[in-house]
């Protein structure tokens, strides 16, 4: 399904980032870095004109020859990043929503640890399942 | 009028529906040209099947002269060629000539198109005033040529033949035909158009539903959709047009993917060829006819169908206005073709689709630039960046393939790439010939040589770069950049590739990535080796080392370069120095002791725990701590002042700000909040309206962070001048070796001068390298205190007791003082609180740490004055500690003496003792002065003893005889033996006072009394005032007799003799056995002088009366306090005593008995009265008057002078003091009370049986 899932900070730093293993994890880092422009832009083009009623996804951030990124952003400017192999046509945009909103869910509960740090790398093993979820799902 | 003999050569633009025209050709061409003109004007509104929206068009016509040819055949399905309308055209007038030829040229006409089955005809009639008038004599104007027509050919459709009257004549008749031909005429077009279309789109349906039979031809389906579109094309509806391009490209990709997902089609076969041209997309023509025909033939290869299908739609956007869509979608089809030429496994030569994609980008963004202006071209740069940086992707990968990045040049098999690679381009295409900048040139150029395609690759880079900084899209902007960087490191430039991954790695470490930062770091170690800036290079090469994402081989290979380096013979003239967090971390530094605070010259060891972050150990010669000096102008202070500063027992711990990228935030948690409580009360009653917290530091929490500040310099390239501060003092250590990890190190930390010390700066020098830590924060110190002397007094055990040896503890600190041989504390004696000596005196001495250091015995010489104490040599800052027993003796009470000055010339304060709030015992306090060897000034300190006992005496009588007793109540927590009670009158020697007390020793518990007699003997005369003396031993319990110590207790007894005797009687009434309850009975009191009167006594208050007889007043009072009695009559009187041995006076008084049983007598009070004459000088007393208005009218009655023989001889009649009435005001007779002992009561509490009344009493029996 998906080849790389990030979760970067408001701050723009990566929170958690994970790509599928055989791949060249030091690419997804500069891809989903780049991509940090696109969301940039995204958000405050949305922003101007809707204000609060902002919808959290944002669509494909911008294809490349072997990837399709998606964004998504939460209300407190948290970013999700999935990359999706360009290969990979079956995968319909509804899906990604629905990804992402898995992603948010399980990153919420994250949040809601008690032991968690807000601002430190999610280290959450249940995170991680459901990232693994998303990854491994279609190989 | 055009004839169109040839085939319709397909331009669509100048394309317009063909409409035929038959009959009158000479007509017809007079009217063309204000037809095709008028045609147009108006626009229609077209209403569509299938719900689609109406739309306004303008029509056009392509007026063609009618022939057979141009009637589709069946089967044909090209809509282009399709005649939507054919119009006959006749003017005739004359029904003659109608019947003779128009008839039957029309029938013909008809004919034809029936057998095509088209419907689509209307036929103009043209009539002049000319032709009019000419037939005016011989036709009906009811049956006029077009009602014949009409008959004839529109025989129900009367609208398909129109009149058009005077149509080359300007008049309000001709305009109003004019109009309503071309009403008619576009009406008719647009049925025919919708019949038309709606039959052909039906027939594209049922084509299209045929695609899963095996026959079925993709290409043939295009051909037939895209004359659709070109019909809508035709008509402007480009809106609609493309969607016919859309739903082909759709329906091919979802064939491509069903390839993909195992569904072959056989059409696709042809797709599948290995492709052979990357000519690129191709935009400058509106069709290109041959990419159309190759399709038509199915010999396009999947990059023509798709160039083709992308040229049409690239066609009807920038009709449509939408540009930037072009450059969207040719950004998503370049890179889907790239993916389905891969998933369709169509053999393509390396950077062939390279080439495609390249040229293909330049294409799209040439046609771009040439549909819009400059300005608009830059606010829209965010559409095209994509392409521009897609198309640098390609050409650099394009040189790398062709050996066109590399300092040698390319190779003979680079050549013969790129010579496979142009051949696939073709030859240009005739549009771009004559331009100097097409996309073919460009790429031709750039792949003929080095320095052409540096060029042209700088220059794409460059454009990509700007545009996405333009656009505020700075992360793509360096990742071109990057790549651009590479570039150089590859021609072997270092120098400027530097710069750009110096921006990049800038980014990186600014939003904390930490691979990226990695990555980046070595290209820059790479750069900075090559251009032989080696401090640079060591210092990244510090931070590569430390850095977790490498491995380890890695890291150990920076790591030795920087060692190599160390070890090098140190030609430099000065060594290399490096920001220390990248090597190691001080992650913690702990002070032994703990306080962080000694006395000069103690010994202070500080530990730092450094985290090296090499991967191999590293061997340091030198590590070094700075130190800033500063005098504490505080002076020598004791120790309370030199609490620490630092929290937690001496140890700081240090934040790491991770040296590799970690997140930024991490360190940003901001400084903590100081938070306080406020109270808002009302100003007029000060009652509590509202409470809260309040933050005070919001200034710091809630300052806003630069999001753009490095927060970790270290982490940038450039590492801070982390120079040594040279000067002060020091710590160092030499040869460390660090291992990975934590390591210990400790110091011994100077501590000669008093004052703070602050660690500013940490230093590790590895050969010709030095690594410093520039600043240690949070700041650090220890202080180095100096300390007075101090000698402390106190008790060993709490409370000390007056009376009984005690022991008290010195402390000495000796401070900065050392203690001499010799040296002796003076003591200055008091007889209060003498010391006690004692043989077996040991001083101990400890060190601060509260070790025993030693013993020593100590000597005591006292003098009377003075007691000296010398004390054994003690080192500074050291402990001396002894115990003297002392005593302090109980003030026994009333000896007064002067102060006495003490030997140093204090003034002796006489211990007082008062009561402590604490404890029921009474405290005395008491000073000590001592005097010290290391001050000029005596050492005041004050001890507080308290008194274990406390101390009554009473005076008891019986008759004449006196007794004494002594209450002693033990008032401490301690238990007593009380030994050798004595009791001593001092100065009458005469009198005896005999014990009744016949234990020797008594037990004294604690909070327990004894009680203590003794009868008064005396010989001739008992004195009027005993001077005595309490006086026993006392000893805690349990003690050997030794111990005991003496306790005296003074007090003087007054007037003890006894004076009066009292005795009373009751007499039952007359006749009567016994008394009895509610009968009066008698009351004699008889009050009896004991003694001569004494001289005190006579001057005091006795008074002479007239006969020479000496007599005092007495007041009587029967009081009956119980309410047994009732009396009778007067309760009290007043006697006249004669001052003489044996004078007696008797009082009757009738009291009742209220109670029967044996009754207590009631009670007697004798009371000295005082007339006013002789009470003048003492204040009167209000509360001893007795106000009594039965007695003030006896007094009345009484004459001044008093009859005592009148009043004697009443008895019961009694009189208080003086008569004068004038002077009682002023000074007012008095009663006192006779001190205890001076009248004896004899009965005092007798008692008398009272029988109950005969006859009505009521007796209360209880049985049990």
């Amino acid at each position: 399904m998906a080849v790389c899932i990030a979760v970067i900070a408001k701050e723009n730093y990566p929170l958690y980032i994970r790509s599928v293993p055989s791949q060249n994890e030091l690419k997804f880092h500069y891809t989903v870095h780049t991509s940090l422009d696109v969301v940039e832009e995204k958000v405050s083009a949305v922003g101007k004109s809707l204000g609060d009623q902002r919808e959290l996804y944002l669509g494909l951030l911008y294809p490349t020859e072997d990837y399709k990124v998606y964004g998504y952003v939460t209300n407190s400017k948290v970013k999700f990043v999935i990359v999706v192999d360009s290969s990979n046509t079956s995968l319909r945009d509804n899906e990604i929503r629905s990804m992402f909103r898995k992603l948010h869910n399980s990153f919420t509960d994250v949040m809601c640890n008690p032991f968690y740090n807000p601002g430190d790398p999610i280290q959450s093993k249940a995170f991680n399942g459901i990232v693994s979820g998303m990854m491994v799902q279609t190989g | 009028m055009e004839s169109q003999e040839e085939k319709p050569v397909i331009y669509t633009m100048e394309n317009k529906p063909i409409v035929t025209c038959a009959g009158d050709q000479g007509l017809f061409t007079s009217l063309y040209t204000s037809l095709a003109q008028q045609l147009p004007r108006e626009p229609m509104e077209w209403r569509r099947t299938y719900g689609r929206a109406p739309k306004m068009i303008h029509l056009e016509a392509n007026f063609v002269q009618f022939k057979e040819e141009l009637l589709p055949k069946e089967g044909n399905k090209a809509l282009l060629t399709f005649p939507f309308l054919h119009i006959y055209w006749t003017d005739c007038c004359d029904t003659e000539t109608y019947k003779s030829s128009v008839k039957e040229d029309m029938m013909r006409w008809q004919n034809t198109l029936r057998s095509h089955s088209s419907a689509d005809w209307v036929i103009i009639v043209v009539e002049t005033n000319d032709t009019k008038k000419k037939n005016k004599t011989n036709i009906l104007p009811r049956s006029s040529i077009v009602d014949k027509i009409r008959s004839d050919f529109c025989n129900k459709q009367n609208d398909r033949c129109v009149v058009l009257s005077d149509p080359l004549k300007d008049s309000s008749r001709s305009l109003e035909s004019w109009n309503s031909l071309l009403l008619k005429l576009r009406t008719l077009l647009l049925m025919s158009f919708t019949k038309n279309l709606g039959r052909f789109e039906d027939d594209m349906r049922t084509l299209r539903e045929k695609r899963t039979q095996p026959g079925w031809s993709f290409c043939e389906y295009f051909m037939v959709q895209e004359e659709l579109a070109f019909v809508f094309e035709m008509l402007q509806q480009f809106e609609d047009a493309l969607v016919q391009y859309d739903e082909l490209d759709a329906l091919f990709t979802q064939y491509v993917l069903n390839f993909g997902a195992g569904d072959t089609a056989n059409w696709l076969g042809s797709f599948c060829a290995p492709v052979h041209n990357w000519s690129g997309l191709l935009l400058r023509r509106p069709i290109d006819m041959e990419k159309r025909d190759s399709i038509q033939h199915g010999e396009a290869s999947l990059l023509d169908l798709r160039s083709y299908l992308f040229s049409r739609q690239c066609t009807l956007l920038i009709f449509l206005q939408r540009p930037w869509e072009v450059t969207q979608r040719a950004l998503e089809l370049l890179h889907n073709c790239v993916q389905e030429l891969r998933l369709l496994e169509v053999s393509v030569i390396d950077g062939a689709l390279d080439c495609w994609v390249f040229l293909s980008c330049l294409e799209v963004l040439h046609r771009i630039e040439g549909c819009c202006d400059q300005a608009q071209l830059a606010a829209n740069c965010s559409h095209t960046v994509g392409l521009w940086a897609y198309a640098t992707d390609k050409l650099k990968s394009l040189g790398e393939l062709c050996g066109l990045v590399s300092k040698t040049g390319p190779i003979s098999e680079d050549l013969n790439r790129t010579v496979d690679l142009l051949a696939g381009l073709g030859d240009e295409r005739p549009e771009t010939v004559s331009s100097l900048q097409s996309p073919y040139k460009k790429l031709k150029e750039a792949l003929s040589s080095v320095e052409a395609f540096e060029r042209h690759y700088l220059e794409l880079s460059h454009a990509a770069m700007e545009m996405y900084r333009a656009i505020g899209r700075l992360r793509s902007g360096r990742l071109v950049g990057k790549s651009l960087a590479e570039f150089y490191m590859r021609k072997g430039d270092p120098e400027r590739a530097e710069t750009f991954l110096q921006e990049a790695l800038k980014s990186y470490v600014s939003e904390g990535w930490s691979l990226p930062v990695t990555h980046t770091r070595r290209q820059i170690a790479e750069c900075q080796k090559l251009l032989g800036r080696t401090e640079d290079y060591l210092q990244t090469s510090a931070l590569l080392a430390g850095d977790v994402n490498l491995s380890t081989e890695e890291r150990k290979h920076f790591c030795q370069e920087i060692l190599s380096f160390a070890g090098r013979s140190g030609n430099h003239s000065h060594k290399v120095t490096l920001s220390m967090n990248v090597f190691a971390q001080l992650t913690r530094l702990q002070f032994h002791p703990s306080t962080a605070s000694v006395h000069s010259g103690a010994v202070l060891q500080v530990e730092l725990t450094l985290r090296c972050l090499m991967p191999v150990s590293v061997c340091i010669q030198e590590l070094a701590a700075s130190i800033y000096f500063d005098i504490d102008h505080g002076g020598t202070h004791g120790r309370s002042k030199g609490t620490l500063r630092q929290t937690n027992q001496g140890t700081v711990e240090f934040e790491q700000g991770n040296s590799s990228a970690g997140p930024p935030s991490s360190t940003a948690a901001g400084p903590t909040l100081e938070m306080d409580e406020i109270q808002d009360r009302s100003p007029s009653d000060n009652s509590l309206n509202s409470v809260g917290v309040v933050c005070k530091n919001t200034h710091l929490v809630m300052r806003r962070r630069e999001n753009d500040s490095p927060l970790d310099t270290p982490n940038c390239v450039s590492p801070l001048t982390a120079a040594m501060k040279e000067g002060g003092q020091m710590l160092k250590v030499q040869n460390v070796t660090l291992e990975p990890g934590n390591n210990s190190i400790t110091f011994t930390a100077p501590s000669g001068q008093p004052g703070n010390y602050t660690l500013r700066q940490l230093c590790a020098t590895v050969g010709e390298v030095q690594f410093v830590l520039s600043h240690i924060y949070p700041s650090v110190r220890y202080e180095v205190y100096s300390q007075e002397p101090q000698l402390t007094v106190e008790p060993l055990s709490e409370p000390l007791l007056a009376g009984m040896p005690q022991l008290v503890k010195f402390t000495l600190l000796t401070g900065h003082y050392t203690v001499k041989k010799g040296d002796a504390l003076q003591l200055s004696n008091t007889e209060t609180m003498p010391i006690l000596p004692s043989s077996s005196c040991t001083a101990r001495i400890s060190s601060p740490d509260a070790e025993l250091v030693g013993e020593s015995a100590l000597s005591i010489q006292s003098s009377d004055k003075v007691t000296s104490i010398s004390i054994p040599p003690t080192p500074p800052y050291h402990v001396l500690e002894f115990h003297l027993e002392v005593l302090c003796i109980i003030p026994s009470g009333s000896d007064r003496t002067t102060n006495e000055r003490l030997t140093n010339g204090e003034v002796r304060h006489r211990p007082r003792s008062y009561s402590h709030p604490d404890t029921p015992m009474t405290a005395i306090d008491q000073r000590m002065s001592i005097d010290c060897p290391w001050s000029i000034y005596s050492t005041l300190l004050a001890l507080t003893f308290y008194i274990p006992f406390k101390t009554k005496h009473s005076l008891l009588s019986a008759g004449n005889r006196k007794y004494i007793q002594v209450c002693v109540q033990n008032v401490s927590d301690k238990n007593f033996t009380l030994a050798e009670v004595k009791l001593t009158e001092k100065q009458h020697l005469s009198l005896e006072l005999q014990s009744f007390n016949t234990k020797t020793n008594q037990l004294l518990c604690s909070k327990h009394s004894l009680f203590c007699l003794w009868e008064v003997r005396w010989k001739d005369d008992l004195p009027s005032c005993l001077q005595c003396v309490f006086s026993a031993n006392f000893c805690p319990l349990n003690q050997d007799s030794s111990a005991f110590k003496p306790f005296h207790y003074q007090f003087q007894l007054e007037r003890v003799t006894t004076l009066y005797n009292v005795r009373a009687e009751i007499f039952p009434p007359a006749g009567e056995q016994h008394c009895r309850s509610g009968l009066v009975c008698g009351l004699e009191v008889c009050i009896t002088r004991l003694t001569e009167p004494s001289e005190g006594e006579i001057a005091e208050d006795s008074k002479t009366d007239t006969d020479g007889l000496k007599t005092t007043k007495l007041m009587y009072e029967v009081a009956d306090s119980s309410s047994n009695w009732a009396v009778c009559g007067k309760s009290s009187g007043m006697v006249l005593m004669p001052v003489k041995a044996n004078a007696t006076h008797k009082v009757q008084i009738e009291v009742m008995p209220l109670f029967a049983g044996h009754l207590p007598f009631p009670k007697i009070k004798v009371l000295k009265y005082l007339p006013h004459n002789a009470a003048a000088a003492i204040q009167p007393d209000p509360d001893s008057c007795v106000e009594n208005d039965s007695l003030s009218l006896l007094d009345k009655t009484l004459d001044d002078q008093g009859d005592t023989a009148s009043i004697r001889s009443r008895g019961s009649v009694h009189s208080v003091g003086s008569s004068d009435q004038q002077q009682r005001g002023v000074a007012m007779p008095r009663l006192e009370p006779f001190s205890l002992g001076q009248v004896f009561n004899n009965s005092h509490s007798q008692q008398v049986l009272v029988l109950p009344t005969a006859d009505d009493h009521i007796m209360e029996v209880n049985a049990t």
